[in-house]
């Protein structure tokens, strides 16, 4: 489990099938609410260069890279072929009270 | 002031210069669009481009097997005129939207189509892929950017060599069988990790053999109808894709990170418009690659009120863009600078105000 659970945004505040950004401590993340109302989180630059995974398209589990359409499964982090080659790094999400924490 | 000479290589003084000056994987200007907006304009679909790949793919079907069918007579002509056009020019659009992958929504269909178009535009998908990715990262970044088709000064001899396929194809030729032996060139592997580079090679192997069979055919039969289906329409077809492409960034700056400033975007027929995916709305294409080419000119509409004027014709953008290469014969730092709209937020001036930078208009 992790040690820190982070507030980043109501849950409806997410649109479904949709991604935002939320910055904390310097770092930048995106994070997810799937088709089925569920919610994810994952490093918020594309691991191929740098690009805000948050201006992106959401499609089912793929989030697509706005600049050089890379794509990844944002449950598992995993790159689904050229140009991106490394996976993102997950974080655990969770609902509480209508709000949702991510887990650093 | 002396015209700066520019070195294109990949591995260069330019390329070095670009990475110290912030020029490379810089941050590029995007006008702001409502995300919901954004949202529904980058929506996938299968539908238009199965419709198209249908109309393009039973096009060449029946005008190649009328092709065939009046093959020695001047009544073959025509049917090989479109027959060419679709195979050595809309495979250029093809290969381009469907290497996105934003042309159909089912991704095998993307691949599935981006291979097909890259074997007839002899365009290696692997190295290709990777090229375009830097193109998009470094549009226009001299020593950076691997697909610049006009490069300063000029060349005006080899422009009109490609209007028939000459250069590109031989490029692509001595490209295919370097990779086919095993080898990649220093050049390509500054973009292609090393991971995807047998991939490379083994499309190289398979596509030379297709081409060994096609030749093999055509001494067999003593005819060159099978080389007409199958090689040479990428000579004979080329001239749209280059009509076409040739105004993407032609004449206009080098080295900023504004699309606004660096692509054209042109008003065309629509029959031109079917050959190329509307690849005409350039500047849009670059400010958002997601966007797939049918929803383009709902993106135009929404954000013309930022972009500079496009050209109304290609004629009117030959007319600018002629000129300026022949300019550039003679000064290689001249460049066409974009006008923009009195609605749109300014360029980032910073970026744009090198002090080799002259003769702009």
């Amino acid at each position: 489990m992790s040690d820190t659970w982070i507030e980043v945004c109501a849950a409806d505040e997410i649109d479904e099938e949709d991604v935002i950004r939320f910055d904390h401590a310097g770092r930048t993340f995106a994070v997810y609410r799937s088709p089925e109302d569920t919610y994810h989180a994952t490093d918020g630059l594309c691991t191929h260069e740098k690009i805000h995974l948050a201006d992106g398209l959401v499609m089912d589990h793929v989030i697509e890279c706005p600049k050089h359409n890379g794509r990844f499964n944002y449950k598992t982090g995993e790159a689904k072929g050229a140009p991106v080659c490394v996976d993102l790094k997950t974080y655990p999400v969770k609902v509480e009270s209508g709000t949702v924490f991510i887990g650093l | 002031m002396k015209p700066t000479k520019r070195d294109y290589s990949l591995l260069g003084r330019d390329a070095e210069a670009a990475v110290a000056n912030g020029l490379a994987a810089a941050e590029w200007y995007h006008t702001d669009i409502p995300r919901k907006e954004m949202k529904a304009l980058m929506q996938r679909s299968d539908g238009p481009a199965i419709r198209d790949t249908a109309i393009w793919l039973g096009t060449m079907l029946v005008s190649g097997a009328l092709g065939i069918w009046l093959w020695g007579s001047w009544w073959a002509v025509p049917f090989f005129l479109v027959y060419g056009v679709l195979y050595g020019s809309a495979s250029d659009s093809r290969w381009h939207e469907c290497g996105h992958g934003t042309a159909f929504k089912t991704m095998w269909m993307n691949d599935a189509v981006y291979q097909i178009a890259c074997f007839m535009i002899m365009r290696n998908p692997v190295t290709w892929r990777w090229s375009h990715t830097r193109h998009h990262t470094d549009t226009v970044i001299v020593g950076r950017d691997p697909e610049i088709a006009v490069m300063r000064p000029p060349d005006l001899f080899r422009l009109v060599l490609n209007f028939f396929g000459l250069l590109d194809a031989w490029h692509a030729v001595i490209d295919m069988v370097r990779n086919a032996s095993g080898v990649m060139s220093a050049a390509e592997k500054t973009f292609i990790p090393e991971s995807e580079q047998p991939k490379a090679i083994r499309v190289a192997r398979i596509w030379m053999a297709i081409y060994l069979a096609t030749i093999a055919l055509c001494f067999a039969t003593g005819s060159i109808l099978p080389a007409m289906l199958i090689g040479l329409p990428r000579l004979y077809g080329a001239w749209h894709h280059v009509l076409t492409g040739l105004l993407q960034h032609g004449g206009l700056a080098d080295n900023v990170i504004d699309h606004r400033l660096n692509s054209r975007t042109v008003y065309m027929n629509a029959f031109s418009r079917f050959i190329y995916w509307n690849m005409n709305y350039h500047v849009e294409h670059h400010m958002f690659p997601m966007v797939p080419y049918h929803a383009l000119p709902r993106l135009h509409a929404m954000i013309k009120h930022d972009l500079p004027a496009p050209n109304p014709s290609m004629w009117h953008g030959y007319r600018e863009m002629l000129p300026a290469f022949l300019r550039q014969l003679r000064n290689e730092d001249y460049f066409l600078k974009r006008d923009l709209p009195m609605t749109a937020r300014p360029y980032k001036e910073e970026f744009h105000a090198e002090p080799a930078v002259a003769a702009a208009e």
